[in-house]
């Protein structure tokens, strides 16, 4: 495979932005489909050059393509490249970017229809599709974080899409700016690993990481840096907060971002960069433990949202904590000596990356699923939902495989993925092991909640106001991508994703149901699923009294835990705005400026004293003259 | 003797504005066209220079020297190295846009403009001289028309911030000229060149070489400015009238950078090294300091304006981090947020100008009735932020990966930590204000209120295609830059 043609997967969707904004959107205004199409085009080739490069990479020696820097820019000791991969883990990230990315924008037609914005949309999402492919494919760090910034423009945005409605507008900037709280560590670490060692190279730091060239200290805090950037950006506690309200935002964004290009860049850092991370054990156990805790407490918020989008959310942030979590867990046990370096590495990226795969099917299938009901009731709040199965049956069907697969129901997609994270954790950290099999009861739980709220009952009359032409099953351009999502979500995990990625992992249909863990996590799955039957779909149990009989519980979730008014209203209203701030600027404005006025008033003072100096009499003039050289031979002498 | 190309830069705004004051009658539309021919002859003869300029030798090319008072040995010496192109080649730049986006003045137009090309005439001088007298001269003309522009010209307390910028400057340039002279004294020239080569700090007793250095630098300390002397910025670029904030934030605050790069650490190196620390902490104060003060800022130019006291600060860590890396980072930085703020400022004026409203809370959903103005000041917005792809982030990432990487203060690892959360603060105080200001519903009263018009999009473009040009490609002004900061940096080591 050429060169060229490596580099077109992520350099096709840029094209097709700057074909749009400067030619299609100045001078082809009246007919927007254009922009469109044109996306769907670049993306197209994006994908077939991908599935070119997956199969060329599966013939390469060491599974490596490509892998070329050029000089970018040289100071002094400062060299900094740019340069691209093509090796497995990136064929993998490619394909999935490019699929899930071409079946968003064939989607996107039906739904963003007569939009005002309908160039602008396209153009950011092919903007949005292009950073995300050239983020998994770039060979260094700096070049990397160029396109991570990227990412987060785009998101913003596009989550501020409808930048006239103030919840919009607010919620992109939240993205932008928590994300990039996060971005800040990264860019530190990034920075101190290139004057630790001298290369910005993802691969000539691991080389440096496994030697024990880089290490100690110094590796641990390089590789909490960069953690914290994938904090951010895969919405990980204590940086969760900008996700929930990421939903402002079209919702085929919604599901790009959720289950392709924004979110699970975070997770293909710490994948991409997981010789050097695991090599360090505070920082993998740190990775480990923040991604279980953030699996559950996620999950605990996605129980009682009512807005199916958030609870999707939330399902994202939690599915997000069980890849770190995959990974902390080979690491840790990496670095207690159970798996050797070798098996370790390709392990680690392996359990976390086949999630990923899996979760951006069922999860782009899930929210556009959402994006179909909402075209119909004009409504995102399931309470206003029901009854919906008779209407939309091709939503509903494609919705339910979706929500069973997100389940971890054999042999749907995501039993396969979330088995290989909780066999690792199980293994090696089980504490967090228990904590993600209580999330997969939860998981079960809140899904069919949304389901049989959504699909189930009577229809409790949607959006007041909307289209009044009564309910309907949505277009076909809309079934079609929800019917091929859903197809990737039975069969996606019978795909040797983990083979692939160097990882031995036997695969067995019937074999997978042999081990007690299967059946212990299948349990908890049915478990929740029944519960949510019970409460939901047959109304045995009451939502309201249990609600009520856990009152601070359910307030505590509702409220999210109080976390956005501990940030927002406390941190940075009443503690920097109104404290800090105001401090600051008193300060400013009666003592740095007012010393220079006070130095301007003194010296006017003084103007007017010494005015009363200039007697015009030539003595005094005569002896001020003496006095001063005097002053001056004294001066040059004392110095001589 | 080869064409005198400085001269012609410097001097042709000068022409420009006798011809402007010769003209009879006050047509308008001549006295523009006449300003903005001059200041665009300027700009592509600095162009034609860049081009030529041979990036493989240190030292000033394009020199023309003369003995000018023999009796104390002052000569008219002009020069431009790789520190200076890059500057030159900025004022001449914004020198041009700066009379398109004086276009609409309508008060007074003969004179605005003679001042305005007067104005650059004296910036570009300060960054050509290489004989200090020379140099101080132009560093003081420059305060002439600009008090003229303020106060004539500019808005709200007008007066009091012209006198409070004259006579901040004033104050500086008292000290930098007993400087100057006590260098005389002891070295017997005003040589920049000489000055640069003769090695004082070890000629001359450390106190002397400390007393110098501090007197020549208070003077830039309160151009570039560094905290606490930054308070002449905010009444001084927000009462100015747009252009001369724009020729302000452009180029004005790049004059007490580049005196520190070229007068204080060039000829005394080994002082600059000793007393590094105090500057890179007081670096780091005025970034998150002026950061803090910005994001309480509700008028949309002292805004702009304090954002720029945090920028600076990178520019002040950049310099005294010493190294060749850092101080190049320093100069792309001072380039980059010329023609950035430039623009910021350039777009508060098409705001203001359109809507009379500079209030941020007075102001709203302004995306509706200009979406040109809006995309612009976004993308202005996020250059100023630092993201990558433009030349914000070019320039920030290399003067932060030169102070992390120097060895000149220890500790400045931490410095530099602190001084990256800089990017939290723009990133938030910029979004703050562009959501207030374009985004949510829009405003009846705004209605009908106009888009930029084909004029006003010459340049904003102009502009966001030079962010974008050093975003990219960088190594266009860091192949020249590198060439000015190598020999300095080779006497700090050597």
């Amino acid at each position: 495979m050429p060169n060229i043609a490596v580099w077109a997967i992520f350099l096709l969707p840029f094209l097709s932005f700057l074909i749009i904004g400067l030619i299609l959107r100045p001078f082809f205004n009246n007919r927007p489909m254009l922009s469109a199409y044109t996306t769907i085009i670049a993306i197209a080739g994006s994908l077939i050059l991908s599935i070119w490069a997956l199969i060329a990479v599966n013939g390469a020696e060491n599974h490596v393509l490509t892998d070329v820097s050029y000089q970018w820019l040289s100071i002094g000791d400062l060299v900094i490249n740019i340069g691209i991969t093509m090796d497995s883990l990136a064929a993998i990230m490619v394909v999935t970017v490019s699929t899930i990315s071409l079946l968003v924008q064939i989607y996107s037609i039906g739904y963003m229809k007569g939009d005002g914005g309908f160039a602008r949309y396209f153009a950011f999402m092919s903007l949005f599709t292009g950073s995300m492919l050239g983020l998994v494919m770039a060979n260094n760090l700096l070049f990397l974080f160029l396109f991570w910034e990227g990412v987060g423009l785009c998101s913003y945005l596009l989550i501020g899409f409808w930048f006239h409605k103030p919840s919009a507008a607010r919620a992109a900037m939240k993205a932008f700016l928590v994300t990039r709280i996060g971005d800040f560590g990264f860019l530190v670490a990034v920075i101190f690993l290139y004057v630790k060692t001298g290369t910005f190279d993802i691969g000539e730091l691991h080389e440096l990481a496994l030697a024990g060239v880089l290490g100690g200290t110094t590796l641990t805090l390089a590789a909490i840096g960069i953690f914290s950037g994938a904090v951010g950006k895969s919405g990980q506690f204590p940086l969760h907060t900008w996700l929930p309200d990421a939903m402002e935002g079209p919702t085929p964004v919604s599901a790009l971002i959720h289950a392709a290009t924004m979110v699970t860049a975070g997770v293909y850092l710490i994948a991409r960069m997981f010789p050097m991370i695991a090599s360090s054990e505070t920082a993998i156990t740190v990775v480990a433990i923040i991604g279980g805790f953030t699996a559950i407490f996620a999950a605990s918020m996605g129980l009682v949202a009512t807005d199916i989008k958030r609870v999707l959310a939330f399902s994202t942030i939690s599915q997000l904590g069980y890849m770190m979590l995959g990974m902390g867990a080979v690491g840790m046990g990496y670095a207690s000596g159970a798996i050797d370096e070798h098996h370790a590495m390709a392990l680690g990226v392996a359990v976390a990356i086949f999630h990923l795969f899996t979760h951006a099917f069922f999860k782009a299938l899930l929210f556009l699923g959402s994006g179909s009901v909402s075209h119909a009731t004009g409504t995102f709040d399931m309470r206003k939902m029901g009854g919906l199965r008779k209407i939309q049956p091709w939503t509903y069907a494609t919705f339910l495989i979706g929500s069973l697969s997100l389940a971890g129901i054999w042999p749907l997609a995501g039993f396969w993925s979330k088995e290989g994270i909780l066999h690792e954790a199980n293994a090696y950290a089980p504490v967090l092991f228990w904590l993600a099999m209580i999330t997969v009861f939860m998981t079960a739980f809140y899904m069919f909640r949304a389901v049989f709220l959504t699909f189930h009952g009577e229809y409790r009359g949607g959006e007041e106001g909307s289209h009044g032409h009564g309910l309907h099953e949505s277009p076909k351009i809309i079934i079609i991508p929800l019917v091929i999502l859903a197809v990737f979500a039975v069969i996606a995990g019978w795909l040797p994703v983990g083979d692939f990625l160097g990882a031995d992992v036997h695969f067995s249909f019937f074999g997978a149901l042999t081990s007690w863990l299967a059946w212990v996590s299948l349990i908890f799955g049915f478990a929740g699923i029944l519960l949510a039957y019970a409460i939901y779909g047959r109304k045995l149990l009451s939502a309201e009294s249990i609600g009520k009989s856990l009152g601070p519980i359910y307030t505590l979730l509702i409220r999210k835990y109080f976390i956005d008014e501990l940030y927002e209203r406390i941190f940075l209203m009443r503690f920097l705005v109104d404290g800090v701030f105001v401090v600051l600027g008193w300060i400013d404005a009666h003592i740095v400026d007012g010393a220079v006025n006070g130095v301007a008033m003194v010296t006017m003072t003084g103007g007017k004293v010494m005015r009363r100096l200039e007697t015009g009499q030539l003595q005094v003039y005569g002896l001020a003259i003496f006095v001063g050289i005097l002053a001056i031979v004294a001066f040059l002498f004392m110095f001589n | 003797m080869e064409f005198p190309y400085l001269s012609a830069i410097i001097f042709l705004p000068v022409i420009g504005a006798i011809i402007i004051a010769l003209l009879p009658g006050a047509n308008p539309r001549r006295i523009k066209l006449t300003a903005a021919l001059f200041t665009a002859v300027s700009f592509a003869l600095s162009l034609a220079l860049f081009a030529m300029f041979d990036r493989s030798i240190d030292g000033p090319q394009f020199v023309e020297q003369f003995s000018w008072i023999p009796a104390f040995n002052v000569q008219y010496f002009l020069g431009v190295d790789g520190l200076s192109l890059p500057l030159v080649l900025l004022t001449t730049f914004i020198g041009f846009l700066a009379v398109l986006i004086s276009w609409k003045v309508d008060l007074r137009i003969k004179e605005y403009f003679a001042w305005l090309l007067l104005l650059e005439m004296g910036i570009l001088g300060v960054f050509c001289s290489l004989d200090l007298i020379l140099f101080f001269i132009f560093w003081e003309v420059e305060l002439i028309p600009m008090y003229m522009l303020i106060s004539i010209w500019g808005t709200g307390r007008k007066e009091y911030s012209a006198i409070k910028f004259v006579l901040y400057t004033l104050f500086g340039s008292a000290f930098m000229l007993a400087g100057i002279l006590l260098l005389y004294l002891q070295a017997g020239t005003f040589d920049m060149i000489v000055l640069a080569g003769m090695g004082l700090d070890s000629i001359l007793s450390s106190m002397m070489a400390g007393g110098i250095f501090f007197l020549i630098i208070v003077a830039y300390a309160i151009k570039l400015p560094i905290v606490p002397f930054h308070t002449w910025l905010p009444d001084a670029h927000t009462d100015a009238p747009t252009a001369v904030s724009v020729v302000l934030a452009g180029v004005l605050l790049k004059m007490g950078g580049y005196g520190m790069i070229r007068v204080s650490v060039s000829i005394f190196p080994e002082t600059a090294e000793r007393y590094a620390l105090l500057f890179v902490v007081i670096a780091v104060i005025g970034v998150i300091y002026g950061a803090a003060l910005t994001l309480r800022q509700t008028d949309l130019k002292k805004l702009i304006a304090y954002s720029s006291v945090s920028h600076m600060g990178f520019v002040l860590l950049g310099i005294f981090a010493l190294s060749e890396v850092s101080m190049t980072g320093a100069v792309l930085q001072m380039v980059s947020h010329g023609v950035i703020t430039g623009l910021l400022f350039a777009m508060v004026g098409l705001v203001y100008y359109k809507t009379h409203e500079r209030s941020i809370p007075r102001l709203g959903g302004l995306v509706r009735q200009m979406p040109v103005i809006a995309v612009v000041f976004s993308i202005a917005g996020f250059a100023a932020l630092g993201l990558p792809g433009t030349s914000g982030f070019a320039a920030e990432a290399i003067t932060f990966v030169g102070s992390y990487g120097s060895t000149i203060v220890s500790g400045i690892e931490i410095y530099t930590i602190l001084a990256i959360t800089g990017v939290v603060f723009s990133a938030g105080y910029i979004l703050w204000m562009l959501r207030r200001v374009f985004y949510g519903p829009p405003w009846d009263e705004y209605n009908g209120v106009p888009d930029a018009d084909r004029l006003e999009k010459v340049y904003i473009f102009a502009f966001v295609a030079v962010i974008m040009l050093i975003g990219l490609y960088p190594v266009i002004f860091t192949n020249v830059i590198k060439m000015g900061i190598q020999p300095i940096v080779g006497m700090i080591n050597g």
